[in-house]
């Protein structure tokens, strides 16, 4: 049992890999080479299970680790390790990988070899960013999601595939560079790359000259997580990149992408530099309000579906990192259990959206319309995501929005007001959405004929549904080891910031108040 | 007399020597419509043996040939790298050759003996021995790149490379000269000594003089002009030897001259040439559309990451080149190998346009190019990562922040022309039917050298980088 419990997170991140490089020695036999990737997922999503079942709860700081040294000069570490924040996004990505292989089943039939590598590589890599606890190996990680995404739109996305992955690389890569800098000047005064050790340094004043840095350091990791994330003014890349990327690309890019960007805001950037975060908070809170109500509105008026999924993203994410920058228990939990909800109904409606293009290749809202009349179960699975992505109690998008609102309240109300709209807007973009395109007569004579969903992509379907209500019924067993970690995270914080936050107030309590449990 | 340990110490340049001449005295006997494989094999088991006999000296350091040549960790280290470099150019040249029917045995042992030359500008420690190495390096580089006779560009590139690097090396030899009259000697450690107490306005212009002749052969900017033209028109297998390994040898010598010897009065120089070739590479490279031109202005701008340290000085910078001149090595040579095969019959296959669809065609050769096209980006997992990372780094532990700006900035300009490549090679519908061939079994062992190479460089870069320690502390001594 030590020996698993020593090397389990290792062995999650470098199974697809290793399927990976099995694949790729694979004769063509496109069939088999699925059921491979469908194996090797599965196969990971498995070993990953161990993580939450032998997690220790109500327990702060970092389980599972593994730390032994991988290059001597520079002192870099292989550090891995994981707190109640990364277990469930481990879980996440196991999670949604399985689901991609099967949406891709079909709507991939070229280069189908090279898509699976491509899609393993990519499981390892979004694995590591989210636990590695050596800065450089995050750093490694980090860019290695990079190639084989852009791949993955450039190769098998459409329309304007290869401006789409050249835009998402490009601002990825600018970006993250800032933070390979911030990396470089804390190694070169800490002489470590370790996470726990930077943060040790700087809590006891041992770096040296970081008070007139720290402004710069907080920017550098700030600008490639707002990249990822994507914050309002750098979100432009997100929109392409969804429309274009084929339907697994935008379930991972959605799902899992995403959440790198506001897990380093909440590890790094809030862990490494509580000071400087709560300095620049109002003006990061401030874009965030803003991606919350411009994604909205944006959204609305979208003549594409994807396009308006992708703008939901915009939306959704805003509060996110508005929970994490209103440093209220309450805010944090909630942003890391919106990060989580988020995944799981995005992925599915990007899911969604894949099973529809497969059947008329294109997203434009004025191609359907009445669609519930050919494609009845279609139109349920549908109108279910959308609910719990709308935010309605009992599904899992109503309690990361409730408890991000509740601590946005806490931090200022005048955060709380604005971002509540968003909540309406949400509501009025996605029913619009809905109704133009599932209700009313079929107003396209090709749509008669469409077949409604078949085994696997239902079968596809069902773990995401089943999550959304799960999450949101029962919250607490997500969030039981959630709010340790977070409660860590800011422990440290509220004795620098002195935060006026009430400490006390768990969200476990306050969702059980709200539950009646 | 000459101990006998003395000849150990240049075994290596004996063995590829002697194993240059058989294949000459061989030729002739091959009919002149035969194939020349056989004279290839006989390189590379020479090659071979040439390592063996660098794995011998490793017990064996010390000076030879009153104090000529110096076999220590750092000339061990060069001679491994250029004979790799031999040896993975070789292997490619096998079947390029065939396919380009260029029946002329002299090749490979002109591969050999340019070999020699620069294994000798690693060990040598004589500024005049040092440019006889250079000639012999350089005029067998000469010749190499006009091996495509009915070529007209081929033509072009080697009387281009041969006038204007004569010119070069005429420069260098100018800046023996003046060491010479200044200090009275033209042994490196000498000059080192003499330096330690006096000065003189005399050396300046010689470390100028010297640095524009081997900036030539770096390929560095503002000397740098020659080189698009020179890679277009040459056989791809001679500019996957001539980017590289003379690179590496002249970085070698460059490192000797300016560190070994504490010459002064180089440092704005560096900084200014590191500088406009990392610029003018880069900015070259973005509106390329023929590919070996666009690697052409690629290893210019990687001659600048390498200025940079030098700029750097000290132990780590010193370090960080030999590091970096390693994994250019393994990755350039890489890329330029999957291009010649590509290249098919007469270096018809060489725009952009024509690699479009690759991926599809050829997969395993596009996705090998791609891992040194990444590495060349310098993305994680490859050797590229590591050399810019210890480079950059030891510029800002020199507090060189401007320099090491323009590198950042640089690197991110870098990313899109290669990015470019892999671009057309996976996301472009290819426009023609353009059959490529099976890989043949020395491009394959050649590629999977310096594919292993680079990814051992980029995921354990620890046992090479202390062994660039060792050397650079060797070098100092």
């Amino acid at each position: 049992m030590k020996f698993i419990n020593d090397n389990i997170l290792s062995i999650v991140v470098f199974l697809p890999l290793a399927g990976a490089i099995l694949l790729a020695f694979f004769p063509r036999r496109d069939r088999d080479i699925r059921y491979f990737a469908l194996a090797v997922s599965l196969l990971t999503l498995l070993a990953s299970l161990h993580l939450p079942w032998y997690f220790v709860r109500g327990q702060s700081g970092f389980q599972f680790e593994a730390d032994s040294q991988w290059i001597s000069r520079p002192n870099i570490h292989y550090h891995l390790g994981i707190d109640g924040i990364s277990l469930w996004l481990v879980v996440l990505t196991t999670f949604l990988m399985p689901l991609c292989v099967l949406i891709s089943w079909k709507s991939i039939g070229d280069r189908v070899k090279e898509f699976f590598i491509l899609m393993l590589i990519l499981e390892t890599a979004m694995i590591g960013v989210f636990v590695a606890l050596d800065l450089f190996l995050f750093y490694f990680f980090w860019e290695a999601t990079l190639i084989p995404m852009a791949l993955i739109i450039g190769m098998y996305g459409h329309g304007r595939k290869i401006y789409a992955a050249v835009k998402f690389f490009l601002y990825t890569m600018i970006a993250s560079v800032f933070m390979l800098a911030a990396i470089i000047w804390l190694y070169a005064r800490t002489g470590s790359f370790d996470f726990v050790t930077i943060q040790n340094a700087i809590q006891n004043g041992q770096v040296a000259g970081f008070g007139q840095a720290a402004l710069w350091l907080f920017l550098g990791f700030f600008v490639a997580f707002a990249v990822k994330v994507p914050l309002f003014p750098v979100h432009t890349w997100l929109p392409d990149a969804h429309v274009e990327a084929p339907t697994a690309g935008s379930v991972l890019l959605a799902g899992v992408l995403l959440k790198m960007g506001t897990y380093g805001l909440l590890r790094f950037n809030l862990g490494l530099f509580p000071e400087e975060a709560r300095r620049n908070a109002p003006w990061i809170i401030a874009l965030a309000i803003i991606g919350i109500i411009y994604g909205a509105l944006v959204a609305m008026i979208q003549p594409n579906i994807k396009r308006l999924i992708a703008y939901t993203s915009v939306s959704h994410l805003g509060f996110v990192v508005l929970g994490i920058f209103s440093f209220t228990q309450l805010g944090v939990d909630g942003a890391v259990y919106q990060m989580l909800s988020h995944g799981v109904s995005t992925g599915a409606l990007f899911m969604l959206l894949g099973m529809i293009y497969d059947r008329r290749h294109t997203y434009e809202i004025t191609e359907y319309g009445g669609l519930a009349t050919p494609m009845p179960v279609f139109a349920t699975f549908f109108v279910f995501i959308m609910l719990s992505s709308v935010g309605l109690p009992l599904l899992n998008g109503f309690i990361g929005e409730f408890l991000v609102l509740s601590g946005a309240f806490q931090a200022k109300q005048l955060y709380g007001i604005l971002a509540a709209t968003g909540v309406i807007w949400s509501a009025c973009y996605l029913l619009w959405m809905y109704q133009r395109v599932f209700y009313g007569n079929v107003t396209v004579p090709a749509n008669n004929s469409l077949r409604d969903l078949d085994a696997r992509e239902r079968v596809s379907l069902w773990p995401l549904v089943i999550a959304a209500l799960v999450m949101g019924v029962a919250p607490t067993l997500w969030l039981h080891s959630i709010d340790p970690a977070v409660s860590a995270a800011l422990k440290q914080f509220s004795a620098i910031t002195q935060a006026a936050a009430p400490a006390t107030m768990h969200a476990t309590q306050v969702i059980s108040q709200v539950i009646g449990r | 007399m000459i101990p006998a340990i003395d000849y150990i110490r240049i075994l290596p340049e004996l063995v590829l020597s002697v194993f240059g001449i058989i294949v000459m005295m061989i030729d002739p006997l091959i009919p002149e419509q035969g194939s020349k494989k056989p004279l290839g094999m006989i390189a590379i088991v020479g090659i071979l043996a040439g390592l063996a006999a660098t794995a011998c000296q490793t017990g064996f350091y010390g000076n030879a040939f009153y104090n000529t040549i110096r076999v220590d960790t750092f000339s061990v280290f060069f001679h491994v790298v250029v004979l790799l470099i031999a040896l993975v150019v070789s292997l490619t040249s096998l079947e390029y050759l065939e396919v380009q029917r260029i029946r002329s045995g002299e090749y490979y042992a002109l591969v050999l003996f340019a070999t020699v030359g620069m294994m000798l500008m690693s060990s040598a420690v004589e500024l005049v021995l040092i440019f006889i190495a250079l000639e012999i390096s350089s005029i067998s580089t000469y010749i190499l790149a006009g091996m495509r006779r009915r070529a007209a560009e081929s033509a072009e590139a080697s009387l281009k490379y041969f006038l204007l690097g004569s010119f070069a090396t005429a420069f260098f030899l100018y800046g023996v000269a003046l060491v010479f009259g200044a200090t009275g000697t033209t042994n490196v450690y000498g000059i080192a000594r003499y330096l330690q107490t006096q000065s003189s306005l005399l050396v300046y212009l010689a470390v100028g003089l010297m640095f524009v002749g081997l900036g030539f052969k770096v390929a560095s900017a503002p000397f740098h002009v020659w080189t698009p033209d020179v890679y277009e028109g040459s056989p791809a297998p001679v500019v996957a030897f001539m980017s590289t390994g003379p690179k590496a040898a002249a970085f070698a010598v460059l490192l000797r001259v300016l560190f070994a010897t504490g010459a002064p009065g180089w440092f704005w120089m560096v900084w200014v040439s590191a500088a406009l070739s990392m610029t003018l590479g880069n900015i070259g490279a973005l509106v390329q559309q023929n590919v070996k031109r666009l690697l052409a202005y690629s290893s210019i701008a990687h001659a600048g990451y390498l200025l940079v340290a030098f700029a750097a000085a000290r132990q780590v910078g010193i370090s960080a080149a030999i590091f970096y001149a390693a994994s250019y090595a393994a990755m350039n040579v890489g890329a330029f190998a999957v291009i010649s095969h590509f290249a098919s019959t007469g270096e018809k296959y060489v725009t952009l346009d024509d690699y479009a669809g690759l991926g599809r065609r050829s997969p395993m050769l596009a996705a090998i190019l791609t891992i040194f096209l990444l590495s060349l980006i310098g993305i994680p997992v490859t050797g590229g990562f590591f050399a810019k990372f210890y480079v950059f780094s030891a510029a800002l532990q020199s507090h060189l922040v401007g320099l090491t700006i323009i590198g950042v900035i640089n690197s991110a300009i870098a990313a899109y022309y290669y990015l470019r490549v892999i671009v057309y090679m996976y996301m472009r519908d290819e426009r023609g039917e353009i059959s490529v061939a099976r890989i043949p079994a020395g491009l394959g062992i050649g590629l999977a050298i310096s594919l292993i190479a680079t990814i051992y460089l980029g995921v354990l870069p620890g046992r090479v980088l202390d062994y660039a320690m060792q050397s650079a502390q060797d070098l100092m001594k």
